[in-house]
């Protein structure tokens, strides 16, 4: 039987981490994700799980370490935010074009400056293009149930990529809430053995990872790498399907909230989406059609699936929880935009930012959004600059 | 009670006002609730205002905002009277509590003209006198749950006292401080 019972984020993260029992788990604590290594540790200690975990003096020698344990045929994971995750930048790559399947739980927090620890998505946003996965959860059900999901789609012949399981900081990784955790026996099952096709301990077989490559070769490898980033959207739909056939949930590349009949459509990433919902059945109440698309895999960019959904609203605004300092908006805009517009959707867009540093967003704030959207559509307003919501004057 | 709980805690960093919020919404949860606890970090450190919230409700809470018009406000230091506004958009229906060793009549000239019910409790005397040491958030929660009615006294009672025997196991010695502590809240609260 499934248990409904209550927790944080970061402490949903952590009982995913516990059912999957991984082998190794190099972490440095940096807030807000500093307790998921925390709870693990205590797991470990309390003898719930046989997870390695190696004490690193940095960020940049956690991914290191993990690199290492995942090449030689372990499965890894890691936690971590904002600087954190910048300061792994360089190997982050070396992990990906390595073609090795670590996990990593990202609690969303902004870059540095002003020095802030609230949620905001430059960190993962700003490692967009480092060749890894990325998943994004509303609440901690879903970063819950997309860290389960994780190494299925990592670890697959044909994608073997590393992963990013990311919550936004504080607002959910600290937040708790209600949620339903599954039974051990049917995840375990569910989640699998980490079976390796090549690794470094393999004593029959002698490899080298992360070897220097003439640019005769380099190129080949690189196109490989991002065809393997396409084959993961079929690997994350097959196991979202046996995923809901163990615990009747139900993921894709993104949730439609009351969109297929929607002439005013939002676009956003994170525990926003669940404000926005509010906002949506206030205003349906009012005859409003207003509808979310809320994105769960960022990586790779379902781009072709999010202009189908979106193609006949009228009026549509892209959020995001991230700064390009582009001068042109920002990642989601860009990447959104770019689909409808090879979609020949005709739809009037508006790229906003929000949320930067934990700045918060009511129900009000979104409500004012799909109101935009309709004078937008009628064309009653226009933008020639990119909006922020919530912006002090 | 209504469908939808709002409270928020004003506090000082290492008080305990996050721990309160949290343990709230853990003992609705046991009732049945769905909930939401939260932090409100400013700067990390010892001392500073913080705020927590609190949402309770029959349905599946989906909003991830601060809570702006609080049916209660909890405020764990008298303190910050003087530097937070902590009856900001408190609806007149609701009500305030606040831990103070000073008289209601002290503390109401501090309430920017508050028009709803206020309460106050003497959490320093409660804890003194039943665990020997300040954890002001046990009394408060005792007396949040008193003035909101957001459960009834004996199921929270029932409620809490598993919750203690959970959190001190390996320390029976403080079980009948902290039973005393939360039945003497009940009562010193006015």
């Amino acid at each position: 039987m499934p248990t409904k019972t209550r927790m944080s984020g970061n402490e949903a993260v952590a009982h995913a981490i516990k059912q999957i029992n991984p082998d190794v788990m190099p972490a440095f604590p940096i807030t807000p994700s500093t307790e998921i290594p925390q709870f693990v540790a205590n797991m470990i200690a309390n003898g719930e799980i046989t997870t390695e975990f190696i004490p690193v003096e940095s960020e940049h020698s956690s991914m290191s370490a993990a690199i290492g344990a995942s090449a030689a045929g372990a499965r890894t994971l890691t936690a971590t935010s904002s600087c954190g995750l910048a300061l792994m930048w360089e190997v982050l790559y070396v992990a990906a074009s390595n073609r090795l399947p670590i996990a990593m739980a990202v609690a969303n927090r902004g870059l540095t400056g002003p020095l802030n620890i609230n949620a905001e998505h430059s960190d993962s946003m700003g490692a967009r293009d480092s060749g890894w996965l990325q998943i994004y959860a509303e609440n901690n059900q879903e970063v819950y149930d997309n860290f389960l999901q994780a190494y299925r789609i990592a670890e697959h012949k044909d994608v073997k990529l590393p992963i990013m399981v990311c919550q936004d900081g504080f607002i959910t990784s600290h937040a708790v809430e209600n949620i339903t955790l599954w039974d051990d026996a049917p995840i375990k099952k569910f989640v699998g053995e980490y079976e390796p096709e090549h690794y470094l301990l393999r004593e029959d077989e002698t490899m080298a990872v992360g070897p220097y490559a003439v640019s005769n070769y380099c190129m080949e490898a690189k196109k490989a790498q991002a065809e393997a980033m396409k084959r993961a959207k079929k690997v994350i739909l097959e196991v979202a399907k046996e995923f809901e056939a163990v615990t009747g949930r139900k993921y894709g590349f993104f949730e439609e909230y009351k969109l297929e009949d929607a002439e005013y459509a939002v676009v956003a990433i994170g525990s926003v989406c669940g404000t926005a919902k509010d906002a949506i059945d206030a205003l349906r109440k009012d005859g409003v059609k207003a509808g979310l698309l809320k994105i769960r895999v960022f990586r790779p960019f379902p781009a072709e699936e999010i202009a189908a959904a979106l193609k006949h609203c009228k009026a549509i605004a892209i959020l995001d929880r991230a700064e390009s300092y582009s001068g042109n908006g920002g990642p989601l805009g860009a990447e959104v935009t770019a689909a409808l517009y090879r979609a020949k959707c005709t739809a009037e867009t508006v790229n906003m930012v929000y949320g930067l540093s934990g700045r918060d967003v009511r129900v009000e704030d979104m409500e004012k959004v799909y109101e935009d959207l309709q004078k937008l559509a009628a064309g009653t307003i226009s933008y020639p600059e990119y909006p922020y919501i919530g912006l002090r004057d | 009670m209504k469908q939808l709980t709002e409270i928020r805690w004003h506090g000082r960093g290492g008080q305990g006002a996050k721990t309160a919020a949290l343990l709230l919404a853990d003992v609705a949860f046991n009732t049945g609730k769905h909930v939401q606890g939260f932090p409100e970090y400013g700067p990390e450190r010892m001392g500073a205002p913080i705020t927590a919230y609190d949402r309770i409700s029959d349905e599946e809470i989906r909003v991830h905002s601060n809570i702006y018009e609080p049916d209660y406000v909890a405020v764990v230091d008298d303190t910050l009277l003087h530097s937070v506004d902590v009856t900001r958009g408190l609806k007149k229906d609701g009500a305030i509590l606040i831990n103070t060793e000073k008289s209601k009549e002290e503390i109401l000239p501090l309430l920017n003209g508050y028009e709803g019910r206020v309460f106050t409790i003497n959490a320093h005397k409660v804890c003194m006198a039943t665990l020997g040491k300040y954890f002001p958030n046990t009394p408060m929660l005792a007396a949040m749950v008193k003035i909101s009615g957001v459960m009834d006294e004996e199921v929270f009672l029932k409620e809490m006292e598993e919750s203690l025997q959970h959190k001190f196991a390996k320390k029976p010695e403080v079980l009948e401080g902290n039973r005393k502590a939360l039945q003497m809240a009940l009562k010193e609260v006015v």
